[in-house]
């Protein structure tokens, strides 16, 4: 058992990964519901009264009550792996990744989870703090709605069944992250 | 307790993304940059495995747990609403370094300033709900 837990708590490869994001996938099909997590967000409004001053909020929340669990499992998986499963907040990044936050000012690339000079509640009163945050936060949940989808819904479950709209959605995904990373980025970095 | 099972699921999928490194802001960083295969690798292999999953289903018309045909609704096609809204997406993607999925995680993982990211996501929902008849679809 020990000898288990000590495997599973070394940082897991891609080709284990993937193949277990594919086999979620599978279990919420199978069990009759679809893999996505943005739909989350919309009955978030839902929830906090939304559909009482638009009608794109306005359904029976209770329906998608399944999908609320399983982002609380989501929760509860970031925290099982934080308390039992060694955690370490170090990511293997490439030498060159390293190199260049350097350069942009970011102290220990890769050391923590998030770059703790940014995401940090003190930052919130800086502008670049609004804008990594508050302002990265609101595309993500305008786009992925506008979109009609995120990464699990459009990359996987969408691509997993060939799916032009996702394709086109995943090209969308890049085009964005593509101009931010190499354009945006290394101006708010260095904020 | 029905409810049990996407716990569950949620919580493999949790630990998953976490021991993959997939929620660190680095490697979505790094991905964007193509300066690592891993992030291509976790998703090029879902990916890979995830159609020859769902081609099982529709060959062998699979049912689900409660006996019916398992569909994957297609998703109506057009083109601006996939490029605007994946770009949107997008932008915030590498900005917070964290998808929907992840942000979850996150919590989880004990960043708690996450839940700014999370909060402005669902008004960034609700803002799309307010203005959409206005955005091209």
């Amino acid at each position: 058992m020990s000898q288990l837990l000590d495997w599973i708590s070394q940082p897991w490869p891609w080709y284990v990964a993937g193949p277990l994001i594919a086999m979620v996938m599978f279990s919420m099909l199978f069990f009759g519901k679809s893999f996505g997590l943005s739909a989350n967000l919309r009955t978030m409004c839902s929830i906090l009264g939304a559909g009482k001053s638009c009608d794109f909020f306005d359904f029976n929340w209770r329906d998608q009550m399944w999908n609320l669990v399983f982002a609380a499992g989501l929760v509860l998986g970031g925290l099982i792996s934080y308390l039992y499963l060694g955690y370490e907040p170090a990511a293997n990044i490439s030498e060159t990744t390293i190199t260049e936050l350097k350069a942009f000012g970011i102290e220990n690339p890769g050391e923590n989870v998030v770059p703790t000079e940014i995401f940090n509640w003190e930052n919130l009163l800086s502008v670049q703090g609004i804008i990594f945050m508050v302002l990265g936060g609101f595309l993500v949940g305008f786009g992925t709605r506008y979109a009609g989808g995120c990464t699990s819904g459009h990359a996987i479950s969408g691509l997993s069944d060939l799916q032009p709209a996702s394709l086109l959605a995943v090209v969308g995904f890049f085009i964005g992250g593509l101009v931010m990373t190499y354009f945006i980025l290394p101006h708010l970095l260095v904020m | 307790m029905k409810f049990l099972r996407y716990l569950l699921i949620g919580t493999v999928f949790g630990i998953t993304l976490a021991k993959a490194e997939v929620i660190s802001w680095f490697r979505i960083y790094e991905m964007f940059k193509f300066q690592s295969f891993h992030m291509y690798g976790v998703i090029g292999s879902a990916i890979v495995v995830g159609i020859i999953v769902i081609q099982l289903i529709k060959r062998k018309k699979l049912k689900s747990i409660d006996g019916e045909r398992i569909i994957i609704a297609p998703k109506q096609f057009s083109w601006s609403r996939y490029i605007i809204g994946g770009t949107i997406f997008g932008l915030g993607w590498a900005m917070t370094g964290a998808c929907p999925g992840p942000m979850f995680i996150l919590l989880g993982n004990g960043v708690g300033v996450i839940l700014v990211v999370i909060a402005s996501a669902v008004l960034g929902t609700y803002v799309y709900g307010k203005i959409r008849h206005k955005l091209p679809h």
